[in-house]
């Protein structure tokens, strides 16, 4: 098998993938959801329900404002308790629909028979306005409103679709077991996608670690026109944009950037399917696949969950919290977020739950930087990673601008390789932030 | 609200940690050091376990009485330095100038500095420096291998217990006049390219034998604690220009296998010029520094004034690693790209 991959940097942390064999199954209905009104990027989506509504399954709750925005859905049906603050997996409170459920009645235009449907009967625009209303997002984690993509702007050309079923992250399966038990519908997902571009070539990128799924997809590929599959080399962070594209184009997208300056869109490969969903089957986002898992978790999942479900809900679902759990992570180990609780609700960006004991959560306590460069070797954006952390400790932001700060993606390869232990993608944020702050005072200027 | 750890990305950690690091170094340096119990038995031990324990102890004194910081002495880079250091001077050099050596080392060569991480120099060669200036005699005076072994008391006044090392042998030759071709018929063993491969000729305690510090090396490159860089561009860089002069001239200069194989020059490109504290920090500087150290090798054991310029070589390319690592950058990501 030729494998691609992206050419400077990277690392290989274990893989851990233990849920990879988990067929995925539905998630017990919550009592009540709390459905979060900005669980995209971009501005919150503007409620459009109030205290006593009965809502659907699939009922609009919110309606997306602004330019990069996404609307939100109900994810069950039942009466709406309120709308309140709920701390979300940040830390933060953000204002969320709360709904008591009852029963689990569907909005009747959505089409639940599970047949496939492979002709695409809407044109380019109104794909892009299906995708728009249904309030689908990036489901890799990124969580971006998926329309904006695919309205491009004047002057720029795409060639290229690239479907991102990398999942490089460790622990996580859900882009994994969807492949498997989802193919053809990420497939016609995938051609729906390159309708609304207008390109007759997509590329799906997965890492060998995944063979059952590169050999199906590559197999189910053929019966589709204009859809190839790239096996890539088992790499960490080959899932980021940029990585990926030059891992399957060697394409590289100039700093400061976007995949469409290189004639590229990339999307997640559970983002296709809710896609799919949405247009052939009038089913807006309200569900997706959440991966369940560490090492002492007594069931190991794949979870389909609506969003809105306490995690906590999940993880009683898996035989509860086990002894010695220290830190619950939310998305993957490299790049995911520690949660302040396991009480928040799930998002369309929730891709899986990491339970970790102690051991694996704490930190080393960092020595001395022995100036051994595995940080260097392992920026996959080739950055200085201890020069702008010494830059960040005296506050030289003027200087770290120049060492490209802000091209950082905060990937963690370089605190990950450390055998110093030092906090080293703390101090590049700080670093970023801080260059991101002056040039937006300099432009103000 | 539970206790519950909500630290920043990245949550995992990789394998390596400074201790794990520096602990391969120093099993890599066995079996030079195996080599070097059989080539110079007794005082070959003698030494390198009195340099390790005294470079230990000086760093767990500054750091725990005049620094009054974290001692970090027993995380294995003070007994690198150690080692490194007993590799760099003969068996036959008196105790006492080897502890003063080490304490120098470590003292001034690292701790005046602030510590791990923070030295500009190598320590040991600049241990070994401080020795080679102050003890010139006790330095240069080499137990001849093998028969030695038994023997505590070794000095140029006693017969039969030491002789002058290739490289050693081949500068005073050439000062007198006489040519290469000559000097190698005089002394066959010497230039004896096994001999020097497996270390049975005189020198260094640790850098005799190439084919047990390329089985330290190996292991490094291995355990991914070095890259191949360093070591075969300083190597790369030493034959080339001993490799130049040799091809004009084979009566005049030896051939550049000899150099390699000959003096420190494998212990340096292994293990002191790979020293990460001391060396650039971009494959690209890394690349630079080593050639121009194999360069500068050469050129000061042909036209220096010592047999040997190893160690000079490295100490002189330390300094220019701020440097380096200022003007010479990583491929920035997305940086120097035209696409469309």
């Amino acid at each position: 098998m030729d494998l691609k991959t992206f050419k400077i940097g990277g690392v290989h942390p274990p893989e851990n993938k233990l849920s990879a064999g988990l067929p995925i199954e539905a998630a017990e209905l919550p009592k009540r959801a709390f459905i979060h009104l900005g669980q995209h990027l971009g501005a919150p989506a503007k409620p459009v329900v109030q205290k006593g509504d009965k809502v659907k399954v699939g009922t609009l709750i919110g309606t997306g404002e602004g330019f990069i925005s996404a609307s939100v859905h109900s994810s069950v049906s039942g009466t709406v308790f309120g709308i309140d603050d709920v701390v979300d997996a940040s830390g933060y409170k953000r204002k969320a629909v709360i709904i008591d459920v009852a029963g689990d009645e569907w909005e009747p235009a959505i089409d639940r028979s599970p047949e496939l449907k492979k002709e695409i009967a809407l044109d380019q625009k109104a794909i892009v306005e299906k995708i728009k209303e249904s309030g689908i997002v990036g489901l890799g984690g990124a969580t971006f409103p998926a329309h904006v993509k695919y309205m491009v702007p004047e002057g720029k050309k795409v060639d290229t679709l690239l479907i991102n079923a990398v999942e490089c992250e460790p622990y996580l399966t859900s882009d994994h077991r969807v492949m498997l038990e989802r193919a053809d519908e990420v497939l016609v997902g995938t051609q729906i996608l390159m309708k609304a571009l207008g390109v007759g070539k997509a590329i799906v990128g997965i890492e060998a670690n995944k063979p059952d799924a590169i050999e199906l997809l590559s197999r189910k590929a053929k019966e589709y026109t204009g859809i190839a599959v790239q096996a890539l080399k088992v790499q960490y962070p080959q899932g980021a944009e940029k990585q990926l594209i030059k891992a399957c184009l060697n394409r590289e997208v100039p700093s400061g950037k976007l995949p469409l300056d290189v004639g590229c869109v990339v999307n997640n490969v559970g983002t296709a399917l809710a896609v799919y969903e949405a247009v052939q089957k009038n089913k807006p986002l309200f569900e997706r696949v959440v991966t369940m898992t560490g090492r002492k978790l007594p069931k190991k999942a794949n979870f389909l969950v609506r969003v809105g479900t306490p995690i906590s809900q999940l993880i009683t679902a898996c035989g509860g919290i086990p002894e010695g759990t220290a830190k619950f992570i939310n998305g993957g180990p490299m790049m995911g977020k520690a949660m302040v609780s396991p009480e928040t609700p799930v998002t369309k960006g929730t891709s899986g739950v990491i339970l970790v004991d102690e051991s694996e959560a704490k930190r080393n306590a960092p020595g001395d930087c022995i100036r051994c460069a595995k940080c260097v070797s392992a920026c996959p954006m080739g950055l200085e990673p201890y020069l702008i952390e010494k830059q960040a400790e005296y506050a030289l932001w003027e200087e770290a601008e120049k060492e490209d700060a802000a091209d950082c993606m905060e990937c963690g390869c370089c605190q990950f390789t450390c055998p110093a232990a030092r906090p080293l993608l703390d101090n590049v944020r700080l670093a970023k932030a801080n260059v991101m702050r002056i040039r937006r005072e300099r432009s103000k200027k | 609200m539970s206790n519950y750890i909500v630290s920043l990305s990245p949550h995992a950690k990789g394998p390596l940690s400074t201790e794990k690091v520096m602990w391969a170094v120093v099993i890599a340096l066995m079996p030079s050091f195996a080599f070097s119990a059989y080539f110079f038995g007794i005082r070959g031990i003698v030494v390198t376990l009195v340099a390790t324990i005294a470079c230990i102890l000086t760093e767990f004194v500054i750091q725990k009485y005049l620094m009054k910081t974290t001692v970090t002495a027993f995380d294995g880079s003070a007994a690198i330095t150690g080692i490194l250091l007993a590799f760099n001077v003969p068996s036959s050099i008196p105790i006492w100038e080897v502890i003063l050596g080490a304490v120098f080392a470590i003292a001034i060569g690292k701790m005046v500095f602030g510590g791990l991480g923070r030295n500009p120099f190598n320590p040991a060669l600049l241990g070994r420096a401080f020795m080679l200036v102050s003890f010139p005699v006790d330095m240069t005076t080499w137990p001849i291998p093998v028969t030695t072994q038994w023997t505590w008391n070794m000095s140029k006044a006693i017969d039969g217990t030491t002789a002058a090392t290739p490289l050693g042998y081949l500068k005073e030759g050439v000062k007198m006049g006489e040519s290469v071709t000559n000097l190698v018929a005089a002394s066959p063993e010497r230039f004896d390219y096994f001999n020097l491969f497996i270390g049975n000729v005189g020198g260094c305690i640790g850098e005799v034998s190439a084919f047990a510090i390329l089985l330290g090396g190996i292991y490094l490159l291995y355990k991914k604690i070095i890259t191949w860089h360093i070591p075969v561009f300083y190597l790369g860089g030493l034959a080339l220009i001993t490799g130049v002069l040799w091809a004009m001239d084979p009566t005049k200069y030896a051939d550049p296998l000899f150099h390699i194989l000959a003096g420190g020059a494998m212990l340096g490109a292994w293990f002191m010029a790979t020293d990460m504290v001391t060396s650039p920090m971009t494959v690209k500087g890394q690349i630079v520094f080593a050639l121009c150290g194999g360069l500068l090798c050469g050129l000061i054991r042909i036209f220096g004034g010592y047999p040997e310029g190893c160690s000079y070589s490295i100490l002189i390319m330390n300094a220019f690693v701020p440097l380096i690592d200022k003007y010479i950058k990583p491929t920035r990501f997305g940086k120097e790209v035209n696409y469309g």
